[in-house]
């Protein structure tokens, strides 16, 4: 199970204030209570500072880097960014997020995927747009696959994000997915499965009760890695539980360590 | 039944999501030599507004919205060949893109049907659309307001390059500009200088209209 804490976004508002001033403080602060809290990769994004993004990029990698020796996942649609944060970052083997099959994507990223050595999150989309169904997921995900281990990245370092849309604006947006990753687990062993959560509430009332039951459902199809908040105890007091009850969590040591850190006081 | 209540069950039978009464209230107005357009405009797309304004409100949620659009849809339908040669006024034209190098089109898709009830001709350019492309269609199709869509920080410069070549062109004060997308803020629609800044659905269908209005 890989997790990314995501809350170093400057889409987040109170991110983006502190950015801005470039309060390394709050910046460390955030970064520290993720890794705390259990988050294997820490997602630095700030897309959204179109006008310096590289130069703010660098900032937050170093930031992070000065309080936490953890992994980073840097995360832009703008590859000068990613390989801005790339070139600094000193603890583990970095991921980026992410490649899609668009030619253009594609045909910049790889190349920081082979010079870094990076893990990399494969978004299933492509010029023909995002994808609905389960089956033209797979049709991307077998392109981008074939495209990746050609070019030598390791299917060990391949992280396929399905692409979580809201079932508010199309019902059969989750059980695609679900279908999707119990697909690539079939397929593709070796491959890892990642996504982001906060979507397929997008729209409706009480979306932690959707993001909770759908860690589970997808947990239970295969996935194995989340890019989300890992300061929501409950959230991840359920993907401890779930790893138990799938037989992933050896005498439920990570069970009971959730229990004993107070993940299920409610 | 009077005008005023076939007027008052259009409204109910969109804040009920109610598609089969929906028709069937507008046969009853068409058997009843009611006018059409009258009927829409004070009935069905009243309800589609007050929904809206609930959406705003948190009390009404996305798929409901958008169920309603799918009523108003059926509506429209069935009062199509009676409003077709007469002489009904669309309230202006929009041309919608979502813009180059972009191929989010969910959230378009959503704003362009609640903006068709409110009878806006819409001309959807779909996704990943040059702003040249956006331009020249705006201007062969005469049109009043030209929406885009944006939802990724490195494409909604794409959102200032319209207004920049309208600019160049000499065509900005041709159109009205409103811009929406995750990425973009009011700020944003400022600084670009777009005309309107649409932060979701209903807001997009209520600034469209004021645009239209003035």
């Amino acid at each position: 199970m890989l997790i990314v804490g995501e809350l170093i976004n400057t889409s987040r508002k109170a991110i983006n204030e502190v950015v801005e001033k470039r309060d390394a403080e709050y910046i460390k602060k955030i970064a520290m209570e993720q890794y705390e809290a259990g988050a294997d990769y820490i997602d630095v994004n700030c897309g959204t500072q179109v006008f310096d993004e590289v130069e703010t990029m660098e900032w937050l990698v170093e930031t992070v880097q000065s309080a936490v020796q953890a992994p980073l996942c840097l995360d832009s649609p703008n590859p000068k960014a990613i390989e801005a944060g790339l070139a600094l970052a000193k603890f583990g083997q970095p991921m980026i997020n992410s490649i899609t099959g668009e030619t253009e994507r594609f045909n910049q990223i790889l190349p920081l995927i082979q010079k870094y050595k990076a893990k990399i999150v494969a978004l299933c989309m492509d010029d023909n747009g995002m994808p609905d169904t389960a089956e033209e997921r797979m049709n991307v995900a077998k392109v981008l696959y074939e495209k990746l281990t050609d070019g030598g990245v390791p299917e060990g370092d391949i992280y396929f994000d399905p692409l979580v849309k809201p079932i508010s604006v199309a019902g059969n947006a989750g059980i695609e997915v679900l279908e999707t990753v119990r697909l690539i687990s079939q397929r593709y062993p070796n491959v890892h499965k990642i996504c982001g959560l906060s979507n397929v509430s997008y729209g409706l009332p009480n979306r932690k009760v959707l993001n909770r039951l759908f860690v589970v459902q997808t947990m239970t199809m295969g996935m194995d890695g989340y890019i989300f908040n890992p300061l929501d105890k409950t959230m991840m007091g359920f993907v401890r539980a779930s790893r138990a009850l799938l037989g992933q969590d050896p005498f439920c040591m990570g069970y009971l360590t959730a229990h004993r850190n107070g993940l299920y006081d409610e | 039944m009077s005008r005023e209540a076939i007027i008052q069950e259009a409204i109910d039978t969109i804040l009920k999501y109610d598609q089969p009464r929906a028709v069937q209230v507008a046969e009853q107005a068409l058997a009843e030599g009611l006018d059409p357009v009258d009927i829409l405009t004070e009935g069905f797309s009243a309800g589609i507004r007050k929904v809206g304004d609930l959406f705003g409100r948190g009390e009404v949620f996305l798929p409901e919205l958008m169920l309603s659009a799918d009523v108003m849809k059926s509506v429209t339908n069935t009062f199509e060949s009676a409003i077709q040669g007469k002489s009904t006024q669309k309230k202006g034209k929009m041309v919608f893109a979502t813009v180059e190098g972009d191929v989010h089109d969910i959230g378009k898709g959503i704003v362009i049907s609640l903006i068709k009830t409110q009878g806006i001709e819409v001309i959807d350019l779909g996704r990943d659309v040059s702003v040249s492309k956006i331009i020249e269609t705006a201007v062969q199709e005469n049109a009043n307001l030209i929406g885009t869509s944006a939802l990724l920080t490195t494409t909604l410069m794409e959102q200032k390059k319209l207004e920049d070549e309208l600019k160049k062109h000499g065509l900005r004060d041709k159109f009205k500009t409103m811009v929406g997308g995750a990425p973009a803020t009011q700020r944003w629609a400022d600084r670009i200088g777009a005309d309107a800044y649409g932060e979701d659905a209903a807001e997009a269908v209520e600034k469209s209209l004021s645009l239209l209005n003035k």
